[in-house]
């Protein structure tokens, strides 16, 4: 299963990023390989609207059926969860910190978006 | 004879020689206020209201029975207002620009247009001037629709004043696109040339003659007026900065009506601009 993080860095010892529609990049980990390769999310970074939407989209093509990040708006949240993906809110700290709690079962996943559209 | 009335910056004064130039003209006129986010023609132009319609854009309606899911509507979406997953698609109404390209793209007709209301045209009768104006409802994005059918209540036996929004997006494209001619109205600051270095570039894409009104003259400099000169832009209208000016307009009044002694400048930009024989020199 991967499992996919909201990243500006590129490796785990990189800090989340607590945006989901406008993070830089996706670290997609899977946990049955012990491997991630990291996802520009150029793309949702410059659209004029719709970035949650599009970003749900990319997480979800990328096979992810995890998310770990800091918040998450309304329209990503209904995506994601058409697309089967479960979301996990984390605060501050590493990449590496997060998977660790995520597999640790800290994480629990989230039954509702826990902010507004065009929050940032 | 269509003139629109735009600038960058706002707050220049549109809406003050929209309102003035309609009034100083001696016979029928249009007055469309495309500034549908906020239009505010109306304050000036007092009248008795004489109709009122409620408009909407087509957004995407999927019959669950019929969809099989196959993601063609939300591949075709640029704006993502449409999403499918090999499921049934997810609409996102307020995402919709009404393009009616997902209902075209689905293989097996699973998609239907119903209408979203995103606003109101209203007219109303102001002595020699109809005012055609929209209203965005609060919480609507989509601005261009309500402009579209706005000027789709233009006459085109009649003359006519577009008052555009500000800045140089979408909204205001749809505004000027099909006029004859644009006024660009500025104020002698810097953020009034830096705004209106903008909408020049902008009016030249497009390809309409304008030329330049400069408003509040007598405060900050004269760099407006100097990128006029050096690039040969017309300056058709100086409104002076007078105090007596901000009252009338804060009481909604009327420049032509309160200060008889502007009369003629207005009237001036009515000759230079609804009567040009020589729409060139821009």
């Amino acid at each position: 299963m991967k499992v996919a993080f909201t990243v500006s860095g590129g490796d785990l010892a990189a800090p989340l990023d607590s945006r989901f529609g406008r993070a830089p990049k996706f670290l997609v980990y899977d946990l049955d390989k012990e491997t991630f390769e990291v996802v520009d999310n150029r793309q949702s970074l410059d659209a004029a609207q719709g970035a949650g939407i599009q970003s749900a989209e990319t997480v979800a093509r990328l096979g992810a059926k995890a998310l770990v990040t800091g918040h998450c708006g309304p329209k990503a949240f209904r995506v994601l969860r058409a697309a089967g993906i479960g979301i996990h809110y984390a605060g501050e700290g590493t990449v590496a910190e997060a998977l660790a709690r995520y597999r640790a079962g800290e994480l629990p996943e989230a039954a509702a978006p826990d902010v507004e559209g065009h929050w940032a | 004879m269509i003139l629109a009335i735009a600038s960058g910056k706002g707050g220049t004064g549109k809406t003050t020689v929209s309102v003035n130039l309609a009034r100083a003209f001696d016979s029928e006129i249009q007055l469309l206020d495309c500034d549908v986010e906020e239009p505010n023609d109306h304050l000036f132009l007092k009248g008795a209201p004489t109709g009122r319609e409620i408009i909407g854009i087509p957004v995407p309606e999927v019959d669950e029975a019929l969809c099989d899911g196959c993601g063609e509507c939300g591949r075709f979406c640029e704006y993502h207002a449409i999403v499918s997953f090999g499921t049934t698609p997810l609409v996102f109404p307020e995402m919709c620009h009404g393009c009616g390209g997902c209902t075209m793209v689905c293989p097996v007709k699973a998609i239907r247009e119903t209408a979203k209301p995103i606003g109101a045209v209203e007219t109303r009768r102001a002595g020699n001037v109809t005012l055609v104006q929209g209203r965005l409802d609060i919480g609507a994005a989509m601005a261009p629709p309500l402009i579209h059918a706005v000027k789709a209540r233009l006459r085109r036996d009649l003359p006519a004043i577009l008052d555009a929004p500000p800045g140089t997006s979408c909204p205001v494209i749809a505004t000027l696109r099909g006029a004859d001619f644009v006024l660009l109205v500025t104020e002698p600051t810097p953020f009034g040339l830096h705004d209106l270095t903008l909408a020049v570039e902008m009016v030249r894409a497009l390809g309409i003659p304008f030329g330049v009104v400069v408003n509040r003259v007598g405060l900050g400099d004269d760099r407006v007026h100097r990128y006029c000169g050096q690039r040969h832009i017309p300056i058709l209208l100086e409104i002076p900065d007078d105090r007596r000016i901000a009252e009338a307009c804060s009481r909604g009044g009327l420049i032509v009506e309160a200060l008889p002694e502007y009369r003629g400048l207005f009237r001036n930009l009515v000759g230079k601009t609804m009567f040009r024989t020589n729409p060139k020199e821009a």
